[in-house]
C-alpha cells in the first residue's frame, strides 16, 4: 500500500461541496482543456449516472465548465464559472447519457478549439481524484498522477520507435506506455506516462517524427 | 517510515524521541522527499485557508445553497443578542463548524478534512480552542500535524466516505482528529491524544450518511457543529485521564465493520433514513424537477 499523504487527509483545499461531484468534475474538465492544449469554444458534455442524476446539488455542471476554462479545483472563480464562460465565448450544452458499465460519477465530453476537437470520458473516482478511460474513441488510462506524453498518429512501423527515442534522448524516462489503434493502418493512439516533466523542445520533435499528426503533453495534476 | 496504526505512530515517538507532531512532519517529509521546514509551511497554507473559509461562511447568505441559508450568520447574530447557551469556546465551535460547513454548502473554498462533508468539524472545535487558550500560530501548527496524524492511521485502517462507512467515517474520523489535536494543544500525552480520538469516534459509530436530496446539506452541516462540540468533550474527557479503553486502532476497525454492515441505503444514496422521510422525499421531488436534463 503507497504510503497516505497528509495532505490528502488534511486536505484538498478545494471549493465546495463534494470531492467527488465538484473537485473532481472541475479536475475533468480541466483535464479536457489540457488535452486539447487551447482556449475551448465549444464544449457537448453528457452526464452518466450519479453525476446525471444530483448534477444539480453539487453543482457539478459548474464545475466541469470551470475546468474547461482552464480553472483548478481551489479557484474562487468557480461559481461564476457559467457567467465567464459566456464572456470567454465558450459555448456548451448539457444533457444525461447512460455511458454504459462505468463509474456512477462519469461524463462524456467532446471539445472542439479553431484548430482541433477531441472527445474524452472520464470519471470522478472519490477525494478529487479522477481517472479519464477513453479518449477519441480509445481505451485509455490516465489519472493525471504522472505527465503525459500523447500522440495521434498513423498506424505504421516505426512510428513507436522514433516517439519513444525522442524521450530517451532528451533523458525522459517512460512509466508506462500505452498502445491502440481502431484497425490496422489506421489511426492510433500512444500514451507515454512520464517520471520526468516534457519540455517543449521534446514536443516540436515528436511531431516531426514522420507518420504523427497530432501530440499534446498533459502535465501531471 | 511507515504510519499505518496509532500503536506504530506511537511507538515511532517512543523509539526516536520525536513528540507527535514530529512524528508526523518527519513522516510526510520522508514521504513526499522534502524537508519539515517545507511541511510546517503547506500546513499554515492550510491553516490560512481554515482561518478564511471561517471569517467567510460567517458572512454568507448562502444564496448559492439550495435547502438551509445563512447558518453562521444566523448563529452569530442570536449568539451576540444572548439567545443561546455556553462559554465562548462552546459558542465558537458552533459558530465557527457552522460557517464552515454552510461555506461549503455554497461553493466556497474550504480544506476538505478530511472530507467536504466533513469540513466544518475541525476549524469549528481546533480554532475555538486556539481562541480560547490563544495559541501561537506554531503551536496551532504543531496541533494541525497530530491532527493529520490521527487522521492517516484513520485512512489506513477504515475508510474515509460517506459511501464506504456512512458519516461515522466522516464527521466521525473528523471529531477524532480534532479531539487528539485539542488534547495536544493542551499538552496532554500521546497517549491521551489517542484515548481522546477514541472517545470521539466512539460517539459517532453507527452514524449513517442519509442526506437530503443528495445534497452536501441536511443534516450534514448542523452535524458538523455536533462533532466539534464532540471533539472538545472527548479531549476534555482524556484529559481528565479517562481512557478510551477500546485502543483508537480498533475502534477505527469497528467503524470499518459497522461501514460494512450498513446497507447501501444510509451510505450516500439519500435512498434510506432522514432522505427517505416524506419531507425529505419531497424536497429530493422539487428539486429534480427544477433541474431535470
Amino acid at each position: 500500500m503507497a504510503r497516505i499523504g497528509l495532505f490528502d487527509i488534511v486536505g484538498p483545499i478545494m471549493v465546495g461541496p463534494s470531492s467527488s461531484h465538484t473537485a473532481g468534475a472541475v479536475r475533468l474538465g480541466l483535464a479536457a482543456r489540457r488535452i486539447l492544449g487551447a482556449h475551448i469554444q465549444r464544449a457537448k458534455i453528457a452526464l452518466h449516472g450519479s453525476f446525471a442524476a444530483t448534477y444539480w446539488g453539487h453543482r457539478t455542471d459548474v464545475a466541469l465548465i470551470a475546468g474547461l476554462l482552464g480553472m483548478g479545483m481551489d479557484d474562487e472563480r468557480i461559481p461564476q464559472a457559467l457567467d465567464l464562460a459566456k464572456k470567454a465565448g465558450l459555448d456548451y450544452s448539457f444533457e444525461s447519457r447512460d455511458l454504459g458499465d462505468v463509474h456512477p460519477n462519469s461524463v462524456w465530453m467532446q471539445v472542439e478549439g479553431s484548430q482541433d476537437q477531441i472527445a474524452l470520458a472520464g470519471a470522478s473516482v472519490g477525494g478529487g481524484r479522477i481517472q479519464i478511460f477513453e479518449l477519441n474513441g480509445f481505451e485509455v488510462e490516465v489519472d493525471g498522477t504522472y505527465t503525459v506524453l500523447m500522440t495521434r498518429h498513423r498506424d505504421e512501423p516505426g512510428v513507436i520507435a522514433e516517439v519513444t527515442k525522442v524521450l530517451a534522448v532528451h533523458g525522459i524516462n517512460i512509466a508506462f506506455l500505452d498502445v491502440s489503434r481502431k484497425t490496422r493502418g489506421s489511426e492510433a493512439l500512444l500514451l507515454a506516462e512520464t517520471d520526468d516533466p516534457i519540455p517543449e523542445i521534446v514536443v516540436q520533435h515528436v511531431q516531426r517524427v514522420p507518420g504523427v499528426m497530432v501530440v499534446r503533453t498533459l502535465p501531471s495534476f | 517510515m511507515e504510519i499505518t496504526s496509532a500503536t506504530q505512530l506511537l511507538q515511532l515517538c517512543s523509539e526516536r524521541d520525536f513528540d507527535l507532531a514530529q512524528a508526523v512532519a518527519e513522516y510526510e517529509a520522508f514521504r513526499a522527499n522534502t524537508t519539515c521546514d517545507a511541511v510546517r509551511e503547506s500546513m499554515r497554507d492550510t491553516l490560512g485557508v481554515m482561518r478564511a473559509s471561517v471569517e467567510s461562511g460567517r458572512e454568507d447568505q448562502g444564496e448559492r445553497a439550495h435547502l438551509i441559508k445563512g447558518y453562521g450568520r444566523i448563529y452569530s447574530s442570536a449568539k451576540d443578542q444572548g439567545h443561546t447557551l455556553g462559554g465562548s469556546l462552546f459558542q465558537h465551535a458552533i459558530l465557527y463548524a457552522l460557517s464552515v460547513a454552510q461555506y461549503n454548502a455554497g461553493l466556497g473554498r474550504i480544506v476538505a478534512c478530511p472530507t467536504a462533508g466533513a469540513c466544518g468539524v475541525v476549524p469549528g472545535a481546533l480554532l475555538a480552542v486556539a481562541d480560547e487558550l490563544q495559541s501561537s500560530e506554531e503551536e496551532l501548527i504543531d496541533a494541525l500535524l497530530v491532527m493529520g496524524g490521527v487522521g492517516i492511521v484513520s485512512a489506513a485502517q477504515g475508510p474515509i466516505s460517506g459511501a464506504e462507512g456512512g458519516c461515522q467515517s466522516e464527521c466521525g474520523v473528523a471529531s477524532a482528529m480534532a479531539a487528539g489535536a485539542i488534547v495536544h494543544l493542551m499538552g496532554g500525552s500521546p497517549q491521551q491524544v489517542f484515548d481522546a480520538a477514541s472517545l470521539a469516534l466512539q460517539s459517532h459509530l453507527g452514524l449513517v450518511c442519509d442526506p437530503l436530496a443528495s445534497l452536501v446539506e441536511v443534516p450534514c452541516v448542523t452535524r458538523n457543529a455536533t462533532s466539534a462540540t464532540t471533539a472538545i468533550v472527548a479531549a476534555n474527557m482524556a484529559l481528565a485521564g479517562i481512557p478510551g479503553v477500546i485502543p483508537y486502532d480498533e475502534t477505527v476497525v469497528a467503524m470499518r465493520k459497522i461501514g460494512k454492515a450498513m446497507p447501501e441505503s444510509l451510505r450516500e444514496t439519500s435512498q434510506g433514513g432522514l432522505a427517505a422521510t416524506p419531507t425529505g422525499l419531497r424536497l429530493y421531488g422539487e428539486m429534480r424537477e427544477k433541474y431535470r436534463l
